[in-house]
């Protein structure tokens, strides 16, 4: 079976700077797989670059053997890739509902013509909008807060709420970024569950950056660890745990520590 | 009925019987009929503000709406007057020729945001201005002047709009008019704002990447709601050409462009029905101060910085309250 998504030999440079170098794995369908690395590694840019938000300088990004790089966000949107953001980035005087119904914009059958003049498939698309919110919501456990405004919510909530966003819109591959990032422990564990349910029940394939070590060993089937813009291993966590330059990108080589 | 609650359609009963019955009845009354050229005038520019509002529904600042009622002013005038056209069909082919320039300006311009789209839009009323004062058929500055009252139309024989030349009371026609107009165009402006373009230009207000991940082609949008908001812009400068009965340069200015935006400000740019209000009272409230003679321009511009200091969210707001966006 090929793989859902292909990054090959993608490379970013901005100006004399290489934010990713030549970096290719591949990602099978139902698989979670983190891209983890130390600050300034390049996760975030190659996440821009899967979901076209940024051009790739060389090399491409397949999904089912389809070129997605270098299009527009909504392009790769629509064929099922889909990005979240971090906590910052919501509808922020929407509410909760409101959010994750005008986030099913793909899921339209009506025209916007059909909805200002109100037509029967576009009254049709809005029921079935507003039920598979509530649907979502409740599978996300989130039906209590479905009425507060964005801008109200704590951070974990916010988190989840941008996961909403992103499932709403129907993807095949959702991307996170940083989901784990600033909570606690509980909360972590709770998100950990709810993106394997979102997996393992809504059948999406999950690619998440992480810094949260433990979380991303739990969750991943697959961790692909960039350092200074380059891949340095790819495996499952176990692998990866006693892989050699992994340890020496996070904790230094023996070498530098006498260095310092 | 079409999803209103009974309190809503009472609402839009009122104002619609008072704007057609009742303020004829006043005016008939004190026999104050230069108000129907005010109340016609704020009609006219309250159609124009929708189309600013619209612009800041998706998040831009215009300042460049007086462009675009030129631009409308102009083609109406120079299709009935050189064309021979009805004024009729000059009216939307004004409204559609400016939403035909605001496409081709809003691809390169509609990128922008915040400060850099708003000097930009401030710039485009100039630019109208001078190229109005340069070009051959737009009589340079000089104008169009004598402008024909809008003639009458029948189909098939039979008499839909009067022939506005043989009346004796143009300003009562002219008065309704502008208002069958605005009501159109703040229906449709109601309409579309509840309906699904509304929930994804609001989406793109607050964030335009987040839009953009859920598929929602923000450019296409951007271009659309320009398109929309200078079309009536374009109408209400083709309608005051016509009631002017002529056009120059000056026409719409610079100031005018700022006070389109003003308008949305003052009324609530939280409130579809922000702009006609925000019209009617910067336009009066400016009239209504004209016996502090020196004065006026002081008072005047106090009470703004007052409103804009203690209600930010625009006069509706104080019987919404904050947040309301109906």
């Amino acid at each position: 079976m090929s793989p859902l998504l292909q990054v090959k030999n993608v490379t970013k440079k901005y100006g004399g700077l290489t934010a990713n170098n030549d970096i290719s794995f591949d990602v099978a369908e139902n698989e979670i797989l983190s891209v983890i690395g130390p600050n300034g590694a390049g996760k975030s840019t190659l996440f821009k670059m899967i979901s076209s938000f940024t051009p790739t300088t060389s090399g491409e990004v397949l999904y089912r053997g389809e070129r997605i790089s270098n299009l527009k966000p909504h392009i790769v949107a629509r064929k099922g890739v889909v990005r979240t953001f971090q906590e910052t980035t919501i509808f922020k005087s929407m509410t909760v509902r409101e959010s994750v119904v005008v986030a099913q914009h793909l899921r339209a059958k009506a025209s916007l013509a059909g909805y200002f003049w109100g037509s029967r498939t576009a009254q049709e698309d809005v029921t079935a909008f507003e039920k598979y919110a509530d649907e979502l919501l409740e599978f996300l456990g989130m039906t209590a807060i479905s009425n507060e405004q964005a801008s109200n919510l704590p951070q974990g909530s916010l988190r989840a709420l941008g996961i909403a966003i992103g499932l709403a819109t129907d993807p095949k591959v959702l991307l996170l970024d940083e989901p784990f990032a600033g909570m606690n422990h509980d909360e972590t564990m709770n998100m950990v569950n709810l993106v394997r349910s979102v997996r393992d029940e809504r059948g999406v394939t999950v690619m998440l950056v992480e810094h949260d070590m433990p979380a991303v060993m739990n969750i991943s089937d697959r961790i692909v660890v960039l350092n200074f813009g380059e891949k340095i291993a790819e495996g499952t966590p176990s692998e990866i745990q006693n892989n050699e330059k992994v340890i020496e990108a996070y904790l230094g080589s023996v070498d530098d520590e006498i260095g310092m | 009925m079409f999803g209103f609650t009974a309190k809503q359609l009472t609402g839009v009963g009122i104002f619609l019987f008072v704007l057609f019955i009742g303020v004829p009845l006043i005016i008939g009354a004190t026999g104050r009929w230069d108000f129907y050229f005010t109340l016609t005038s704020v009609a006219l520019l309250a159609i124009a503000s929708a189309g600013v509002w619209l612009t800041f529904y998706i998040g831009r600042i215009n300042i460049g709406q007086g462009a675009f009622a030129l631009i409308g002013a102009y083609v109406s005038a120079i299709l009935v007057v050189k064309a021979g056209w009805s004024f009729w069909i000059s009216l939307p082919a004004a409204g559609i020729f400016a939403a035909i320039v605001a496409i081709l300006i809003g691809l390169p311009i509609l990128r922008l945001r915040g400060v850099y789209f708003a000097m930009i839009t401030l710039v485009l009323t100039q630019v109208v201005t001078l190229t109005a004062l340069a070009l051959p058929i737009t009589n340079g500055a000089k104008g169009i002047s004598n402008i024909p009252l809008p003639s009458g139309v029948s189909l098939f024989g039979i008499p839909i709009l009067p022939d506005f030349a043989g009346m004796e009371n143009t300003k009562l026609a002219f008065y309704y008019t502008a208002c069958i107009l605005m009501v159109i165009t703040y229906a449709a402006l109601y309409r579309l704002v509840n309906s699904r373009l509304g929930h994804l230009c609001r989406s793109m207000q607050q964030n335009e990447e987040l839009a953009s991940s859920i598929g929602v082609n923000i450019a296409y949008i951007r271009i659309v709601i320009f398109a929309i908001s200078s079309f009536f812009g374009g109408i209400g400068g083709a309608m005051f050409g016509s009631i002017a009965q002529s056009v120059y340069p000056s026409s719409f200015q610079v100031a005018d462009s700022v006070n389109f935006m003003l308008n949305c400000f003052l009324g609530g740019l939280g409130f579809v029905f922000g702009p006609m209000l925000g019209t009617l009272v910067l336009y009066f409230g400016w009239d209504l101060l004209f016996e502090f003679g020196k004065y006026q321009m002081l008072i005047y511009s106090t009470i703004l910085i007052l409103i804009i200091r203690f209600l930010p969210n625009g006069l509706l707001s104080l019987r919404f309250g904050k947040g309301g966006d109906k």
